[in-house]
């Protein structure tokens, strides 16, 4: 694990130490993914975070937003000083990011199963409006539980959104425990070719392979494109890694906090 | 009056190329004159109904107006989250439109009756709910919702419902249209339940007792001060909706009566029983049923004024 992996997961974990909570699981397997697109692909100005020929980038799984927060804060759309107030009674930062307060959310998620829809409106409106910027949507894995993200595949593949692109953060574990047990979703890249779109599988925590593959898209011409990566939850904090008891954290204490740190540092 | 609402949204949008239309898969031929001349800006997606709320969503977050519209229980029992979540806590400008509110769909049974849509879409926060009484009102209101701020919820009725409102009267999102000045009683009613309200005020008024009616197209916000005004000398007041008692337009006129803390007459609330409608037959065969044909409505009033009402 590179340097700059290590310290945006240090920053998940920053703001985890100020109200002692939060879903640290789901943001660490996320932390190449947003590192990339931030990083290698989107469009964006964080002093301007409405400037209307940005790239849009949904996270549907909302409660990965440590990982959002992070990179956003990393990028300057508002200060690093502030992640530590998450969750906090008065922070914007809420365990769910919401559009309106903070600076580089485009859409408040966490209900699970929305954001493909809005991502297919937003694709629409830029194809109607002459726009050529792209729009990339989050998932996760159990959230395509939902029939709606099926809904807006169907409609995504009708409208032969190629500027849409799906990242399904596959890291296997559901909250009640593995995916396979709970729901399955295999096979998964078949399911997604079947439904219209343009597939492709990476290993979703190297950060070479995930910024070949966003310089190949569209995948398909005509087709919108999703890529299954494939993750560990807890990613890069051993002890944590795969473990169900890290999906959501609460009253993590002195010494736990600690030892976040240390198993960053640590982490192969 | 879903023809009247649908032909509004296609002038609309060649007044404003922001506005769009999204349906999910309604009868054919719907809006054709529209998907000819604007193809562009008309979706028909599919029995999705979740998903083209969202999409919808999408669309307004990018600056267009969309006018959504299938069946009113579908948008309203089936994507409340997507309702709550994705229109009303981004404050979108998004119109739903509902083909029939009420016990329209009766035939087809409880499943495709829309008698909570109301409850549901005026607990909402940013909502706005109308339901027209006539296919002449809703021409008149669908140009006031293109400049409407946040979510706006449309309750249609069955189409060709008699023509009771006025052009002269006007109709304005907001303000309750007093139809028939008030004497002893005040009915309050919204949607097609103001033809029946103007109907048992005549047999009220002919067995002596003066009755007014006030019709709340806008059912949320409701013109609270219209109605204040108004109460002075009221014996009964007396709401009618087609929509279960439970947190509907009856609900909504105590809740505000209440919260205003002046001295008020006593409440008749009429409305569709706490139940899913058992049998089938018609709008008209439901409503009687449920004591809300003219006649029934009239009695029960005059039950009440006249102190005889069973307790």
């Amino acid at each position: 694990m590179d340097r700059r992996s290590r310290d945006l997961r240090r920053r998940v974990v920053d703001a985890i130490a100020g109200e002692r909570r939060g879903h640290l699981g789901p943001a660490c397997s996320l932390i190449e993914i947003v590192r990339t697109l931030y990083d290698e692909y989107l469009h964006f100005r964080p002093d301007e975070p409405n400037w209307p020929l940005r790239d849009r980038a949904i996270l549907s799984k909302g409660h990965g937003c440590l990982a959002l927060y992070a990179i956003l804060a990393d990028k300057g759309f508002f200060p690093l000083a502030d992640l530590p107030t998450f969750c906090a009674p008065e922070s914007y930062l809420g365990g769910h990011p919401e559009a309106e307060k903070i600076p580089g959310v485009e859409a408040s998620t966490g209900a699970l199963g929305h954001g493909l829809s809005i991502g297919v409106g937003m694709a629409l409106a830029a194809r109607l409006g002459g726009g050529d910027h792209r729009v990339v949507v989050v998932t996760g894995d159990g959230e395509l539980n939902e029939g709606s993200v099926w809904e807006a595949a169907m409609s995504a593949a009708k409208h032969q959104l190629d500027n849409l692109t799906l990242l399904v953060d596959y890291n296997k574990l559901q909250s009640y425990g593995p995916v396979h047990e709970v729901l399955g979703l295999e096979p998964l890249l078949d399911k997604w070719r079947a439904f219209g779109f343009g597939v492709a599988e990476v290993n979703g925590h190297s950060v070479d392979d995930l910024r070949r593959l966003y310089a190949s898209l569209p995948l398909e011409s005509g087709r919108p494109s999703a890529i299954i990566c494939h993750t560990v939850k807890g990613k890069g904090i051993g002890y944590a890694e795969s473990a169900p008891e890290w999906h959501h954290k609460a009253r993590i204490s002195d010494d736990e906090l600690a030892a976040l740190y240390q198993a960053i540092e640590e982490a192969p | 009056m879903r023809k009247s609402a649908l032909n509004a949204v296609h002038q609309l949008a060649q007044q404003d190329e922001r506005v769009v239309f999204v349906g999910s898969d309604l009868g054919a031929g719907t809006l054709e004159p529209m998907r000819e001349e604007m193809p562009e800006r008309f979706f028909m997606e599919g029995i999705s109904e979740q998903h083209i709320i969202g999409m919808a969503a999408g669309l307004a977050m990018e600056g267009y107006i969309p006018y959504v519209n299938t069946i009113a229980t579908f948008l309203t029992r089936r994507c409340l989250e997507q309702i709550a979540v994705d229109l009303c806590m981004h404050n979108l400008p998004v119109r739903l439109i509902g083909n029939g509110g009420g016990v329209v769909y009766a035939p087809l049974g409880p499943t495709h009756t829309a008698t909570e849509d109301i409850a549901l879409m005026r607990v909402l926060p940013e909502m706005t709910v109308i339901a027209p009484c006539d296919a002449d009102e809703i021409k008149r209101l669908m140009p006031q919702t293109l400049e409407w701020p946040g979510p706006l919820y449309i309750r249609l009725a069955k189409g060709g419902d008699e023509i009771v409102s006025q052009a002269e009267a006007g109709s304005t999102i907001g303000e309750a249209l007093l139809m028939r000045e008030p004497g002893r009683v005040l009915l309050l009613s919204t949607g097609i339940m103001t033809q029946r309200a103007l109907q048992a005020a005549e047999l009220l008024a002919a067995k002596g007792i003066n009755t007014g009616v006030l019709h709340c197209h806008t059912v949320k916000p409701l013109d609270i001060k219209q109605l204040l005004a108004l109460l002075s000398g009221i014996e009964l007041l007396v709401t009618l909706e087609e929509h279960t008692l439970a947190g509907g337009f009856g609900s909504s006129v105590i809740e505000l009566l209440s919260d205003s803390l002046q001295p008020l007459p006593p409440v008749l609330r009429m409305g569709l029983p706490d139940r899913y409608n058992g049998g089938y037959g018609s709008q008209n065969h439901l409503l009687t049923s449920a004591g809300l044909d003219a006649v029934d409505i009239a009695r029960q009033v005059a039950q009440r004024i006249n102190g005889d009402a069973p307790a």
